[in-house]
């Protein structure tokens, strides 16, 4: 980390601020520390990493050392120390993920990026990572971007949603919303609700995720019945049903 | 073989994350009910379900609601650890993206079962869909009434709180996610004191897995005994195994627990690569590896401990013939490397040395003695540190030695190829 100068908390604007007070405002009195990490996140919104002058705001507001706010910056792989570019690309290099084709499409970013762990492409675009299970094993191997799921990726699909990220477009994630920079995911993340409506409404779901139900209905395989109040008023095909109409014990082990 | 789905019930049907879809699909129904009851008598509905922790060390769920002291004039939090990073591990992130609203319902009743007016849902940094449902789920609650300081007219106050992560694996283990959410170093506590008398800020703390508290609306809708009419009596209920790896259809599978993986390879398909199976995951990477031998063993919290492993999260990898253990064991090793938090010497350092010698042996510059090594690094650091983070890095280490010596043996002096 680049501590070599003291850092600045005069470069956040007032706006900043409210928001920052905002974070705090929502922990128990006494437990603004709380808040730490959200505010973390909130100044690598607004610089796109965690520097000397996020880590200084973030001390002066809650009343810590730089020391100690730093001690947490370094903890934790989601602050970037370094300034990252508009899309953050992570590769899932765990141990399924990366035996099922992660550590190839890891291997082939770097090189046609020319950028490895936490470095970011001189245009600014792209910062490459590997990283550790995003609990997409269903979906393997995952790529993010982001943090968006880009499901069951190959080497080639990876090559091809970079070199369309570096021409300024944004692909449609598999799962989750639209696209937006790093900076827009970091104020997300640091806990201001994301308003697009087709943020709200993007699936996120897929046949992994559904398989066990579809399976269920297929094969009116249900868990047991309990009575309910009211009439299930679900719509047709509605796997809510096979809660309902259960007559049978196979459950009992 | 049945599937029994209930977590995942509105998985798939129409936009289930909305409050006016939740709802028409029995939701809130629980909390209602739950509001009717007196607190105990909910806390004793979910010790009688016999709910078992669904974050993986299976602790009963209310026997941690009935820790929290009454009448001691504290604050009680209740905190749900959706910090989901067991490698394998899938059913959250999946959960809150497609019924948070389950999620939230429980955390409520169980506020109201602790009487704790403050819930913390510490997602996951990464999991930013997760985190935009969630938050936007919540805000539908405090519309409805469900939220708030008289929820649906009864007198109780309940807030909820979402709270992003950052980033460490760590997290998950519930003192160290209580450090973190105070915002510090995510370090374990050690216990006693348990997060029950002394957790978030000091004071009594209900920590829960996402999985857990969503199951809570349903055990009080359907009683103790419709749970535990599912799966084996010391460990009961529906469980959503995640099948993922080297079969022909990776996913959600709910069944009661107790379910084999020969029935739920059945059910996925069985295996994609027209290859025999070699090793897999009962509970994530932090449980002892299982192989070929295991596939009838009852996966629940007990059947799989007399086998010899845990069942952890459920989560299960399957890998084949052409992949490598030794090279599996290696990453899941650098993982546990890069995650142990550096607070106990034996994890920190073990990590490290497991890490180092497995890189040798992979690279052709091992040796016989290295493989004891591993062995006596393992004794070294399990049982030694405050959490169980150093004792899920030994499991895939011993376990695959124990079962697939040779292998090792046969990459003393050769170089694994790339793709092994």
């Amino acid at each position: 980390m680049k501590l070599e100068r003291p850092g600045d908390p005069s470069v956040f604007s007032d706006d900043v601020r409210a928001a920052a007070a905002e974070l705090v405002a929502r922990y128990p009195e006494g437990q603004s520390r709380s808040a730490l990490l959200p505010m973390l996140h909130l100044v690598q919104s607004e610089q796109g990493y965690v520097s000397p002058d996020g880590i200084a705001f973030c001390a002066d507001l809650l009343g810590l050392t730089k020391t100690q706010v730093a001690a947490v910056v370094t903890f934790y792989t989601m602050f970037k120390r370094e300034p990252t570019g508009e899309y953050l690309v992570s590769v899932c290099t765990n141990t399924l993920c990366g035996l099922m084709g992660g550590d190839e499409i890891y291997e082939s970013l770097s090189k046609s990026l020319g950028v490895r762990m936490n470095e970011t492409t001189p245009d600014g675009a792209i910062t490459l990572e590997h990283a550790e299970c995003l609990a997409a094993c269903d979906y393997a191997p995952v790529v993010t971007v982001n943090y968006e799921f880009f499901d069951n990726q190959s080497v080639e699909s990876a090559q091809e949603l970079v070199s369309v990220l570096r021409q300024g477009e944004r692909p449609l994630p598999s799962r989750g919303a639209p696209l937006c920079s790093f900076r827009e995911i970091s104020r997300q993340i640091a806990g201001f609700a994301d308003e697009r409506p087709e943020s709200l409404d993007a699936e996120a779901t897929g046949t992994p995720t559904e398989i066990g139900v579809r399976l269920a209905v297929e094969r009116g395989s249900t868990a047991p019945s309990y009575a309910l109040s009211r009439e299930n008023e679900a719509a047709d095909g509605d796997a809510s049903q096979t809660v309902e109409d259960d007559s049978r014990e196979e459950g009992k082990a | 073989m049945p599937l029994t789905p209930v977590l995942t019930k509105r998985f798939g049907t129409n936009q289930p994350w909305k409050i006016d879809n939740y709802e028409a699909l029995d939701g809130y129904q629980g909390l209602r009910k739950a509001l009717t009851m007196p607190p105990d008598e909910l806390i004793g509905v979910v010790r009688d379900a016999t709910l078992r922790g669904r974050g993986g060390a299976g602790f009963p769920a209310g026997l941690k609601w009935q820790f929290i002291p009454q009448n001691d004039g504290k604050p009680h939090y209740v905190v749900v650890n959706a910090d989901e990073s067991e490698p394998g591990t899938c059913r959250d992130v999946p959960l809150m993206m497609n019924d948070p609203h389950s999620l939230i319902e429980g955390t409520i009743i169980a506020c109201y079962a602790v009487r704790a007016q403050r819930a913390f849902v510490y997602i996951r940094g990464e999991a930013v869909h997760a985190i935009r449902r969630m938050t936007r789920a919540v805000q539908e609650a405090y519309e409805r009434g469900y939220l708030g300081p008289d929820v649906m007219g009864t007198g109780v106050a309940v807030d909820i709180t979402v709270h992003s992560g950052a980033g460490a694996y760590i997290c998950g283990e519930e003192t160290a996610l209580l450090d973190s959410l105070e915002g510090k170093r995510g370090q374990p506590r050690l216990k006693p004191p348990f997060p029950a008398t002394n957790g978030l800020y000091d004071a009594p703390t209900v920590v829960n897995n996402v999985g857990s508290l969503a199951s809570v609306p349903y055990i009080v809708l359907g009683g103790a005994d419709w749970f535990r009419a599912l799966g084996p009596e010391g460990s009961p209920g529906p469980d959503v195994y995640q099948l993922s790896g080297r079969i022909t259809q990776p996913g959600q599978y709910e069944a009661p627990m107790g379910t084999t993986l020969r029935e739920l390879l059945d059910l996925a398909g069985g295996m994609s690569r027209g290859k025999e199976i070699k090793f897999w995951t009962p509970g994530g990477a932090s449980t002892p590896l299982f192989t070929r031998e295991h596939l009838d063993v009852p996966l629940d919290f007990d059947s799989v401990v007399k086998a010899g492993s845990l069942n952890g999260t459920s989560a299960i990898m399957v890998f084949d013939e052409d992949d490598s253990v030794v090279r599996a064991v290696w990453k899941w090793t650098k993982f546990y490397e890069h995650e142990s938090c550096g607070k106990c010497t034996p994890c920190r350092e073990g990590c490290y040395w497991a890490a180092q010698i497995l890189d040798r042996i992979v690279h052709g510059q091992g040796t016989t003695e290295d493989i004891d090594t591993l062995l006596d690094l393992g004794d070294n650091i399990l049982g030694r540190s405050f959490c169980a983070l150093g004792d899920g890095a030994v499991s895939p280490i011993a376990s695959s030695i124990q079962y697939f010596r040779d292998e090792y043996e046969a990459l003393i002096g050769q170089p694994m190829g790339a793709t092994a």
